[in-house]
């Protein structure tokens, strides 16, 4: 077995380079990005406002639709990133933004900003909103440190039972200072009321995406692990916190602009890890279009349900996204029996 | 040259490990060997910088590993510890590609891409180069591992139980593949072994653990004695000459 090994190795030099790294611009990938033009130009005109027939077509077309548009693809590719870089700093499937209690914490960000501040502004809010959820996402991890038993079922049910607390002390809150259709609206998230002015924010989104994709390697190391980061010299804990910073600055800006969007960063990653493995650098673009898909398409199924009225998307979502998480359980189950 | 000296891990008033002083030549094959609970991974462990030492002093190759920059360490010395649950999924070649992070931080180079072939033929992993991990069966997992330390390219390599929950054929396999590396490729392995034998055929030098103290270290004819290795088990132990070497029969 060693001679064949002594000669496989003198034949190094002349092999032909093998490279892993998984293209990008695949045809696949191509007609994605096809699929979600089409998608956005459907969301474009989708909706009760005529506007071919009216006289101000173009003003609404530019002040709701194309915002509402551009939010939908921008906050689909941050609940997605933000699911995924969740999956891998806790190694776990089935954790995202609502499995953590990190989309509770927003909201109670948001509440406490009502409270101290009369009318605030939207920056003031999302302020709020993304530092609660920092706070909360960091006791998260912090606790789970603490939990020996870290089987995969464990980790979200903890973070379910902690963001229950963190929405019963919000609604007390509320009830106490009666704004109780504060927090009710918010928990319903919606893109009915999104228009030119009150999304722009959402634009930095795109700068927490560079982030992700300049940090992915180091992100996909500490999905492997304290030990193998630590080993590869990769300082663990440092990476965990970026982490922690770049999911709270996502889901801090989706809750104050949108509101609560349960399960997309749950849906997506694991859709894409079945498929293409878990290299984070070369799956970000996939993860981003396909929580572009997953929520426009809610989205624009919102709106058509029940025209003239619109269903929020946040039920539709959670409509989906539940029975997607009952099917990664399922499957998970089957894997853990057949032997390998 | 590792050296370790004075240096004292506490756990409770009854576990507490050392003061150990050590020093294990540059290349070969090393076992640390003994008893459970004689410390042989928390040892291992505190050389891998992966558990901080109560007191004393830990050189790798003149690196005081607590003191030295993580990313330096990481050329010098790598350590693989034997529970791996990966959740994320990866390809074999990805895998050993990580190996390389010290070097290239993530952006392989063409002369990375052909350290990572040159240890993935060496382990026999060409055919499963891009298989997920999940897909493979527990030997070969063990052996992409091996490959990913081994693709780090480090002086030194330290593995806390390589062999465990292998069978005879895949831990023969993987012993000859980790002396081969020592030999061939100039690496000083230091493992953790629970098979005495193993140690014995493959090891350069042993070293005996218990109590939290080194008991002995030497080459395997000195460690292969009967009244010794009684002393250090706690159980009746024989040694015979097989036709590779000394054998210990309990």
């Amino acid at each position: 077995m060693l001679k064949n090994a002594a000669s496989q190795m003198a034949g190094v030099g002349s092999n032909p380079l093998r490279h892993h790294h998984n293209k990008l611009w695949t045809w696949p990938f191509i007609l994605a990005v096809f699929a979600i033009l089409a998608l956005g130009a459907i969301s474009l005109f989708t909706g009760v406002y005529d506007i071919r027939g009216q006289a101000d077509g173009k003003e609404m077309f530019f002040t709701t639709r194309v915002p509402r548009t551009l939010s939908l693809m921008l906050t689909g590719a941050a609940m997605a990133m933000a699911g995924l870089v969740m999956q891998l700093v806790t190694q776990n499937r089935l954790v995202e933004p609502t499995t953590t209690g990190t989309i509770e914490w927003s909201g109670l960000g948001l509440l406490s900003v009502y409270l101290i501040f009369p009318a605030p502004s939207l920056l003031l809010r999302m302020t709020g909103a993304i530092l609660f959820s920092f706070i909360g996402t960091s006791l998260f991890f912090l606790l789970l440190r603490r939990i020996k038993l870290r089987s995969s079922l464990i980790v979200p049910i903890v973070g379910m039972m902690l963001g229950a607390v963190i929405s019963a002390i919000s609604t007390f809150v509320g009830l106490l200072f009666q704004m109780t259709q504060n927090i009710e609206s918010w928990y319903i998230g919606s893109f009915s009321n999104v228009q030119i002015g009150r999304y722009e924010y959402l634009w930095i989104i795109v700068l927490v995406t560079v982030l992700i994709f300049i940090c992915a390697d180091r992100l996909t190391l500490a999905g492997l692990g304290q030990d193998v980061a630590t080993s590869l010299g990769v300082n663990y804990n440092r990476i965990i916190f970026l982490g922690t910073a770049l999911i709270s600055l996502a889901v801090g800006i989706v809750a104050a602009v949108i509101g609560n969007l349960p399960f997309l960063g749950l849906i997506v990653p694991n859709i894409v890890s079945m498929f293409r493995g878990d290299d984070l650098r070369s799956n970000l673009p996939w993860v981003c279009l396909l929580g572009m898909g997953t929520i426009m398409t809610c989205d624009i199924l919102s709106r058509v349900l029940i025209m003239p009225f619109e269903i929020p998307v946040s039920l539709i979502l959670g409509t989906v996204g539940s029975a997607v998480f009952i099917l990664i359980l399922l499957k998970q189950r089957r894997s853990a029996r057949t032997p390998r | 040259m590792i050296q370790i000296e004075n240096v004292k891990k506490s756990y409770t008033s009854e576990a507490a490990i050392g003061p150990l002083n050590i020093e294990i030549p540059k290349a070969g094959l090393t076992s640390l060997i003994g008893p459970n609970g004689a410390g042989k991974s928390t040892t291992l462990l505190m050389i891998g910088r992966l558990l901080d030492s109560d007191g004393g002093r830990i050189t790798v190759a003149d690196m005081d590993v607590s003191s030295s920059k993580s990313k330096d360490l990481a050329k010098v010395l790598t350590i693989l510890r034997q529970e791996n649950h990966f959740v994320t999924r990866l390809t074999v070649r990805q895998l050993a590609g990580f190996g390389r992070f010290p070097y290239s931080k993530g952006r392989l180079t063409n002369e990375d891409e052909e350290i990572i072939s040159k240890y993935i033929d060496f382990l026999d992993l060409t055919a499963l180069e891009n298989r997920y991990l999940d897909e493979l069966s527990g030997g070969q997992r063990q052996r992409a591992y091996v490959a990913m330390v081994l693709c780090q390219e480090t002086e030194y390599v330290l593995l806390d139980e390589p062999l465990n929950n292998l069978d005879v054929a895949r831990s023969v396999q993987m012993m000859e593949h980790l002396k081969y590396a020592a030999s061939e490729f100039g690496r000083t392995i230091l493992t953790v072994l629970h098979d005495i034998n193993f140690a014995a055929k493959y090891s350069d030098r042993i070293c005996a653990m218990k109590h939290g103290r080194i008991a002995a270290f030497g080459t395997v004819d000195e460690i292969m004695k009967p009244e010794l290795l009684t002393d250090i088990f706690e159980t009746k132990i024989e040694i015979m000459q097989g036709p590779y070497g000394p054998i210990a029969v309990y």
